[in-house]
């Protein structure tokens, strides 16, 4: 089918200029361009394709990078130990870096590893993009395999005893980046990767995730240093049998972030789990949640917990599905995304779908939106909790069923913190 | 302690009356019991005094040692020590019962312009409060009354009292969905805080929670004012009679 005119154009704008980045071996360079070729054909989001109803994608496209004051905030997972990777506008900062080494896991830059010749990566790059790309066109995603220059491939092969900590640094007011990172988790091998910073004045994030049998992925990530963030991120993940994988993200303000989360449970047994809390205040506030989980092999469970907390004209998203696959039997499906709403100024758009082909099958999901509840507060407030306190004691209420969803108690209570403190300054 | 006059409120979405010009002084110590059919304003009197939205004052006063509370926002009524005890105490998921009590605690401190203590502080005052009144050190890590039973959501407004020490307590219908034995336990929280610096107001549908909770004295509350006062002998009379008798006999 031709694409309308106006999407060509603005895909045309945006590449413009635009180069597959030099010096990868051939098989990047096959797949770079078969990003390129598949990107072009789809061409990039505009505000008519129904999977951007709710999200404006003109921040994404506008060819010249949009212009971001750098931001100074309190620096993300600084109490915990992690090995720490730091990019700065995009690019691999080695001086800021720990030295790249650790026990039972396999690390380097993906700007260096596309040169090389290792067999996994060769297998991976842009696979896990172009099957999640069934259904759904996500040109963002493909326009990442194309251009990302930088990011961390990781390959654990046993328990990876400290997690990694990338973290996001900016230099330059105008600067852009599109980062790739691939990860292979090896049978029983266990891995936590945390994110967190600011990315660039616009940043462009791209994950695959292919986790073996009895693997497990765990993955923090903080969004919040940065209020003029437009951020467009995508996370892919293959799950093996009994293997596991675990997201949350903790987001605070930002003008304008889409976090795509896609799941396909290919092993029986696999557990899936993506959450997050996005908190807003302000009108140039938008946060977009979009997730798909496939479920693919029996007996699988997949859970899906999204919380926001909105005020003054903050806007936040959620588009969530659960596809179970007419293979998929005894799949347990669960989401539930649920706005608490501080003012009348804020809104919240949900999409929840459930698509359904196996039998027998347990699949429940909920999006309910909601003011503070007056008698709490009330309750709060006799005991004598002033009322901006009480408030945001029920913030912290609210979004703790997400928090919840962190297996590790002391990088949950690190995001507690992260959000007392943020709610605190904020008055 | 508490003194208020002629005290009249209506509901501020309608016009409708509740209070009616109520009367009422107790004194430092003591136990007052207000009872009344439903819909007498027993329960708009203990949201009014301590600060509930939705309610207009249009006469009247009430002040707690001389200082006008209905001025105050329900938090600075706390500070200045009063206290509610919830008909229906709030379950708050995510909020855990001490964090609940420890910001409680400190926010009326610092209201009173006193040094806030620090949690391992106040962890061993909560512990002893909460071992006097036979509390489960257990119910203090929960969230607030998520999960609790009714009879353990009483106890736990008993525990936040003993902690925040007020000097006006109002109990709203304590005794409703206890069973004989929770009936008993809270009496006795309540009664164990009896002192010469507190006094209690005790609003509630029925006389047995009077013979736990014994008042100095008894007011019967109809149609938005208190129509008779009298010695604990009072109660004996309405749950004897009904409140019909006595309605009869005050008109």
């Amino acid at each position: 089918m031709a694409l309308p005119k106006a999407k060509i154009d603005a895909t045309e704008a945006r590449l413009s200029g635009m180069q597959i980045p030099e010096g990868g071996a051939g098989w990047a360079r096959a797949a770079r361009n078969d990003a390129l070729e598949r990107l072009t054909g789809m061409g990039l989001p505009y505000r008519r394709d129904e999977y951007w109803r709710f999200t404006n994608p003109a921040e994404f496209l506008a060819p010249e990078t949009p212009r971001a004051e750098i931001a100074l905030d309190a620096p993300g997972f600084e109490d915990t130990q992690a090995l720490r990777v730091v990019f700065t506008d995009g690019v691999f900062d080695e001086a800021a870096s720990d030295d790249l080494s650790q026990e039972a896991l396999e690390i380097e830059r993906f700007a260096d590893a596309v040169t090389k010749d290792i067999h996994w990566v060769k297998g991976l790059l842009g696979v896990l993009e172009t099957a999640g790309q069934d259904r759904v066109d996500r040109p963002l995603a493909t326009f990442n395999t194309a251009f990302a220059e930088d990011g961390l491939v990781l390959r654990a092969t046993g328990k990876v005893a400290r997690p990694v900590h990338v973290e996001y640094r900016r230099a330059g007011e105008q600067a852009e980046a599109v980062l790739r990172h691939m990860v292979r988790i090896e049978d029983g091998a266990e891995l936590t990767l945390l994110e967190s910073g600011v990315g660039a004045a616009r940043l462009n994030t791209g994950m695959e995730v292919d986790i073996a049998d009895n693997g497990a992925f765990h993955h923090v990530r903080m969004q919040g240093r940065d209020h003029e963030r437009r951020a467009a991120t995508h996370a892919f993940a293959r799950l093996g049998q009994e293997s596991t994988f675990k997201s949350f993200t903790l987001s605070l303000n930002g003008m304008m972030t889409r976090n795509e989360v896609v799941i396909t449970l290919k092993g029986g047994d696999a557990v899936a789990h993506v959450a997050g809390a996005a908190l807003g205040d302000g009108r140039d506030f938008h946060h977009d949640d979009t997730v798909f989980v496939t479920h693919d092999a029996v007996n699988c469970e997949s859970r899906q917990v999204f919380k926001k907390v909105l005020r003054n004209g903050a806007t936040g998203v959620f588009q969530g599905k659960i596809l179970v696959q007419p293979d998929a039997q005894k799949t347990d499906g669960y989401q539930i995304s649920q706005s608490l709403l501080l003012d009348e100024d804020a809104n919240f758009l949900a999409k929840p779908e459930l698509e359904i082909y196996a039998d027998d099958v347990q699949c429940s999901h909920g999006s309910t939106s909601g003011a503070i509840d007056e008698t709490a507060l009330f309750y709060l407030k006799s005991r004598g909790i002033p009322e901006d306190k009480a408030q945001d004691l029920l913030v912290l209420a609210f979004v703790a069923e997400a928090l919840a969803e962190i297996e590790d108690e002391g990088l949950a209570e690190t995001l507690r913190e992260q959000l007392a403190g943020w709610l605190e300054r904020r008055r | 302690m508490l003194k208020i006059s002629d005290l009249k409120v209506k509901l501020e979405e309608e016009d409708k009356q509740i209070l009616k010009g109520v009367d009422l002084e107790v004194g430092a110590g003591q136990v007052h019991a207000i009872m009344g059919p439903n819909g007498s304003g027993k329960s708009t009197l203990s949201y009014v005094l301590s600060g509930r939205d939705g309610y207009e004052v249009t006469g009247g006063s009430a002040s707690l040692e001389g200082v006008d509370l209905l001025d105050m926002e329900p938090e600075e009524r706390a500070a200045a020590g009063l206290f509610l005890a919830f008909q229906y105490p709030v379950e708050i998921p995510g909020v855990g019962n001490m964090t609940f009590l420890r910001t409680s605690y400190n926010a009326q401190r610092k209201a009173r312009g006193e040094d806030e203590v620090s949690a391992a502080e106040f962890l061993k005052l909560v512990r002893e409060k909460a071992k006097d009144l036979k509390i489960d050190a257990e119910m203090l890590k929960r969230p607030v009354n998520v999960g609790f039973s009714g009879g353990e959501k009483k106890r736990n407004e008993i525990l936040q009292m003993a902690v925040l020490e007020p000097k006006m307590c109002i109990l709203d219908e304590t005794d409703s969905g206890l069973d004989v034995d929770a009936m008993k336990l809270v009496s006795d929280g309540v009664n164990a805080l009896r002192s010469e610096g507190r006094s209690f107001l005790v609003i509630t549908h029925y006389q047995r929670l009077l013979d736990h909770i014994v008042p100095d004295v008894v007011h019967i509350m109809a149609n938005g004012r208190i129509v008779k006062s009298g010695g604990p002998e009072l109660a004996l009379e309405v749950e004897k009679n009904g409140y019909a008798d006595l309605m009869d006999e005050v008109q």
